[in-house]
């Protein structure tokens, strides 16, 4: 579908803008993360509001981590997630194997060092969906291989 | 569960959903960055170059057009096929010189603003989709086409419609003599 090329596109130019911004004014890479995350987060907000206007309730965490595994992540990257773990005590471990915004990058190592930069957007995303179903979470992600990343998203007990 | 039958539909706009709310959290990004409205428009005008630039390669693979052979054919393609594909809507095309070579397209329609309300009042000059100004003019460049797009009417700001406005940059005969 041509809709996903602009999806991809403006968030690679969002990433380079946001850090050709920081280089030329203070100069912090840290930051820059931080926005990303929180853009992430309002359009998971908003999006996840529209997605779940005519599902069930859902009965627990399980029950929304496999949603946002399988619809949530086929609606918007095309594929559901490959593996989900946890250790049932509130950490869930989403792998995909063939991240659709890593996938034009490159497949193995090569730019390992940029491809953070390129899952925060996504961090908040999750930890959008997740706030706006009622569960309060941390979400970070880490890649090892190219184009295969893992999502940790740690719940706070309240 | 059975699913219900609209549901291809349903995740189609919620793709393009995902676009919309996402340009919206990078406009509302770039103007806690920015102070000046002209640095926004700037900056998402350098944005929609960079997409336009890339796009044009995905838009001909999926469209398979033929080469237009003049200003109002290209201005056509825009508004018929490439925003059709992309944005789900169809503008009207008009041309506004004798020489033929300004275009405007009306949009009675842009799901870029489906959840925007109005702009806040200290922003009365943001140009709410200058992306699609850069998107258009990079497109055009990367298939040797130099031309001037701006937004010459837009419904966040007041107007009836939104209307943008593409000059082509080099007379039709020079294109002639290009192809011999």
């Amino acid at each position: 579908m041509a809709d996903e090329a602009l999806f991809l596109l403006l968030h690679n130019e969002m990433v380079a803008g946001l850090y050709r911004a920081a280089e030329q004014g203070e100069g912090e890479n840290g930051r820059c993360t931080t926005k990303l995350e929180s853009m992430g987060f309002r359009v998971g907000q908003g999006l996840i509001e529209r997605f779940t206007k005519d599902t069930a309730r859902f009965k627990d965490e399980l029950d929304i981590m496999k949603f946002i595994c399988k619809d949530f992540w086929t609606t918007v990257f095309k594929k559901q997630i490959d593996n989900l773990r946890t250790n049932h005590q509130g950490i869930y471990v989403l792998q995909d194997n063939k991240f659709r915004l890593l996938t034009q990058m490159s497949a193995g190592k090569q730019y390992l060092e940029h491809a953070p930069k390129y899952l925060a957007f996504t961090c908040g995303l999750i930890r959008g969906g997740l706030s706006n179903l009622g569960i309060k979470s941390i979400v970070t992600a880490e890649v090892s291989s190219m184009p295969a990343c893992k999502y940790f998203s740690t719940y706070s007990i309240t | 569960m059975s699913r219900p039958p609209g549901r291809k539909q349903e995740n189609y706009k919620i793709s393009r959903e995902l676009f919309v709310l996402t340009y919206g959290a990078l406009v509302a990004q770039l103007c806690k960055d920015y102070e000046k409205d002209e640095d926004v428009n700037t900056c998402l005008d350098r944005m929609g170059y960079g997409i336009g630039i890339r796009l044009i390669d995905d838009f001909l693979a999926h469209s398979a057009v033929k080469k237009c052979r003049s200003y109002s054919e290209t201005a056509d393609m825009i508004a018929q096929v490439a925003f059709k594909m992309y944005l789900g809507v169809t503008p009207s095309v008009s041309c506004s010189s004798a020489a033929g070579n300004e275009f405007s397209l009306i949009l009675d329609k842009n799901p870029l603003v489906d959840f925007v309300e109005e702009l806040p009042a200290e922003r009365a000059s943001l140009c709410y989709c200058n992306l699609l100004c850069g998107v258009i003019r990079g497109a055009l460049e990367m298939v040797h086409l130099a031309a001037e797009v701006t937004f010459l009417q837009d419904r966040l700001k007041g107007d009836a419609v939104t209307e943008i406005g593409i000059t082509f940059l080099r007379k039709a005969e020079d294109r002639k003599h290009k192809r011999n």
